[in-house]
């Protein structure tokens, strides 16, 4: 079954020598709601990185069995496969209405592209309701607040119809309330899809993950539920240990874009 | 399942008011001005020499149109426009030359048989013979060599300054090759002295005047097919692309191929403005399609505002008739001034006039909170 969700094997990505993921393979079944977690630098958002097609990667990865190392970005998208950025990137000048419909409309012919948008798409509509934003649809992307904009990257995302989400850190500097509802969300979206969290937050991962990866130093160290990963000694070492003393100044992160 | 759904947003929920009736006719309202200012005032005002004049600045304005949709819209800082505005007009020239001789007893144009290469016309030169090739080349020509160059250069992520420079690089390399082929192409003097059009003599004052009408008439109908584009769902992807060029791939679009098809209309538009320079003119010459004129093409719209159709129309025409006031009177200045104008523009002023009057509308109507001013948004 395992063939029909993503398929990770042997990945690796090397930055001028400097190994950032280094021999990853990860299974995530279909439906799952997967947590990455790991310390900074561990090759998180690399590893997306490369699943989008965005960096370079040796190995293999597959989405409901078809190779998707090689293609270019725009390609990946349109098998199914969304993402979100560590910053959450909108289209600051459009509305949010504008944002939304030309994330569901990759697959629209010429003709439709050279007509005005006429009322809101119905798939547009919904998603502007799940996201919380309806009130705010014809607004500037650009004036929403921090939250505001990853809910309606999550809902750019809904609305493009993908299979597998790829979430970078969709809560952090997040309030608690607005966690809460990033959360509740992020349950419903995984209903009837398949997606991959990345997060530090620990609350927030014993609350809403189904399962956990533990990233560090490029290597997949453990993979379970969040007991199992929570009582692995050597998690606890890296990750764990680190992470209930007051958090780390945060190491400087590459540009996504 | 709205039980579950984010908390409300901590702005208020603001409902877009309906458009007021004012808002609603304000684009048919400023075409049909534009028609009565063109078509009716125009004629009426100016002498016969000032029409002429006014012609050429359309053509101009005409550029602009596709320079706000390339540049605009799509931020593709397009310098290199002299290239399809000269591929244009010479294919024009080309035929009006080839019909003059024709008209005249003559195989050769007039300067062919000057210069004397030989007695037969270069191939590439026969096919503009027949009107119609010539009149579809216009356009085509342009079109056809934008995309072979777009399709390398965006799929390569060819952006920013290297664009522009790759552009300039165009134009003057055009300009130059022009220049060393004296005998068919005329050389450094271009193609001069074209005396009809399509049958008319274009020394009447009665037929420049019809000249002028289709110049105006072609640049109405190009605002208002450029103003469609601006508004459709594809206009609002261009934006989107000229934004955040990355985040677009991930939602499953090839930017490249946007930016294509806002690059390969600029450029027929370009080629269409230089086909109608020709008769309003009477010349197409290097010194009107090399690296200066190129920049000179989108100073205008830089200046009344890049992103608004209007402007840059507008912008187009006033620098076009300020460079023909000045250049004349002060000949080395211009060329400061205008790299002055384009300077202060783009750098201190990106949106360009047109921004200053939307900012002082969206003052006026201040009674509700308008939403921060966007440059994609003045149309
Ligand atoms: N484009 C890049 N060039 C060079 N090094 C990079 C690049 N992107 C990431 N890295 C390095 O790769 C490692 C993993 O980064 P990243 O995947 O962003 O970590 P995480 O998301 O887990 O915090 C880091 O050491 C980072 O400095
Ligand atoms: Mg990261």
């Amino acid at each position: 079954m395992s063939g029909a969700g993503l398929t990770v094997r042997d990945l690796r990505v090397t930055f001028d020598g400097f190994r950032a993921v280094d021999g990853v393979d990860l299974d995530v079944p279909p439906g799952d709601l997967r947590f990455l977690i790991g310390p900074n630098g561990a090759g998180k958002t690399t590893l997306v990185d490369a699943v989008t097609g965005l960096v370079r990667a040796t190995g293999s990865v597959r989405f409901a069995g078809e190779e998707l190392l090689g293609r270019p970005v725009h390609r990946i998208a349109r098998r199914g496969i969304g993402r979100t950025f560590q910053t959450a990137t909108v289209f600051e000048q459009l509305t949010v209405l504008q944002n939304l419909d030309i994330a569901a409309g990759a697959g629209r012919g010429p003709l439709t592209l050279l007509r005005r948008r006429r009322g809101v798409p119905e798939a547009v509509a919904h998603a502007l309701e799940t996201i919380g934003l309806a009130g705010l649809r014809d607004r500037p992307a650009g004036v929403l607040a921090h939250g505001q904009k990853q809910w309606l990257e999550i809902g750019m995302l809904l609305v493009q119809d993908v299979r597998l989400l790829l979430l970078d850190e969709p809560v952090a500097g997040m309030s608690h309330d607005e966690r809460e509802a990033t959360g509740e969300l992020l349950r419903r979206v995984g209903e009837d899809r398949t997606v991959v969290v990345i997060e530090h937050d620990m609350d927030f991962m014993r609350s809403y993950a189904r399962s956990v990866s533990v990233l560090h130093a490029g290597k997949v160290l453990k993979q379970g539920t969040v007991a199992e990963v929570q009582a692995d000694a050597r998690v606890q070492e890296v990750y764990l240990g680190r992470a209930a003393a007051p958090e780390p100044v945060a190491v400087p992160v590459a540009e996504e874009a | 399942m709205t039980t579950t759904a984010p908390p409300p947003a901590p702005t208020p929920a603001v409902a877009t008011p309906p458009p007021s009736p004012s808002a609603r006719f304000r684009v048919p309202g400023a075409f049909l001005l534009g028609a009565v200012l063109l078509f009716g005032v125009a004629p009426l005002v100016l002498s016969d020499f000032r029409i002429s004049l006014l012609a050429k600045y359309l053509c101009y304005a005409i550029v602009a149109v596709g320079v706000s949709l390339a540049w605009g819209r799509g931020g593709l800082l397009v310098l290199g426009q002299g290239v399809f505005f000269g591929l244009g007009g010479y294919a024009m020239a080309m035929h009006l030359k080839l019909a003059d001789a024709a008209a005249a007893g003559e195989t050769l144009p007039d300067f062919m048989l000057l210069y004397g290469s030989g007695d037969a016309l270069p191939w590439w030169w026969r096919p503009f013979a027949n009107p119609v090739f010539a009149l579809a080349a216009t356009v085509l020509l342009p079109m056809a060599v934008a995309a072979l160059l777009g399709y390398f250069v965006f799929r390569r992520r060819v952006r920013g300054a290297y664009f522009a420079i790759l552009s300039q690089a165009l134009a003057a390399a055009l300009s130059i090759w022009l220049v060393g082929q004296q005998t068919t192409t005329g050389g450094t003097n271009g193609l001069t002295d074209i005396r009809g059009f399509f049958g008319y003599d274009l020394s009447d004052p009665v037929n420049q005047r019809t000249v002028y009408f289709v110049v105006a008439g072609v640049l109405l109908l190009l605002m208002a097919a450029a103003r469609q584009l601006f508004v459709s769902r594809y206009g609002e992807l261009l934006v989107a692309v000229r934004d955040a060029e990355e985040r677009v791939r991930f939602l499953g679009y090839d930017p490249a191929a946007v930016k294509l098809v806002a690059y390969v209309v600029a450029a027929g538009t370009a080629g269409l403005a230089g086909a109608l320079f020709v008769p309003a003119v009477g010349i197409i010459s290097p010194a009107l399609i090399g690296i200066v004129p190129s920049i000179g093409f989108v100073i205008g719209a830089a200046v009344g505002g890049r992103a608004s159709l209007v402007g840059a129309v507008l912008g187009a025409v006033a620098v076009a008739w300020a460079q023909s006031s000045l250049s004349d009177a002060f000949p080395a200045a211009w060329t400061y001034l205008q790299g002055l104008l384009f300077v202060v523009a783009v750098g201190f002023l990106p949106g360009g006039l047109a921004s200053v009057v939307t900012a002082l509308r969206a003052r006026r109507t201040r009674t509700a909170p308008a939403p921060a001013p966007t440059k994609g948004e003045t149309a």
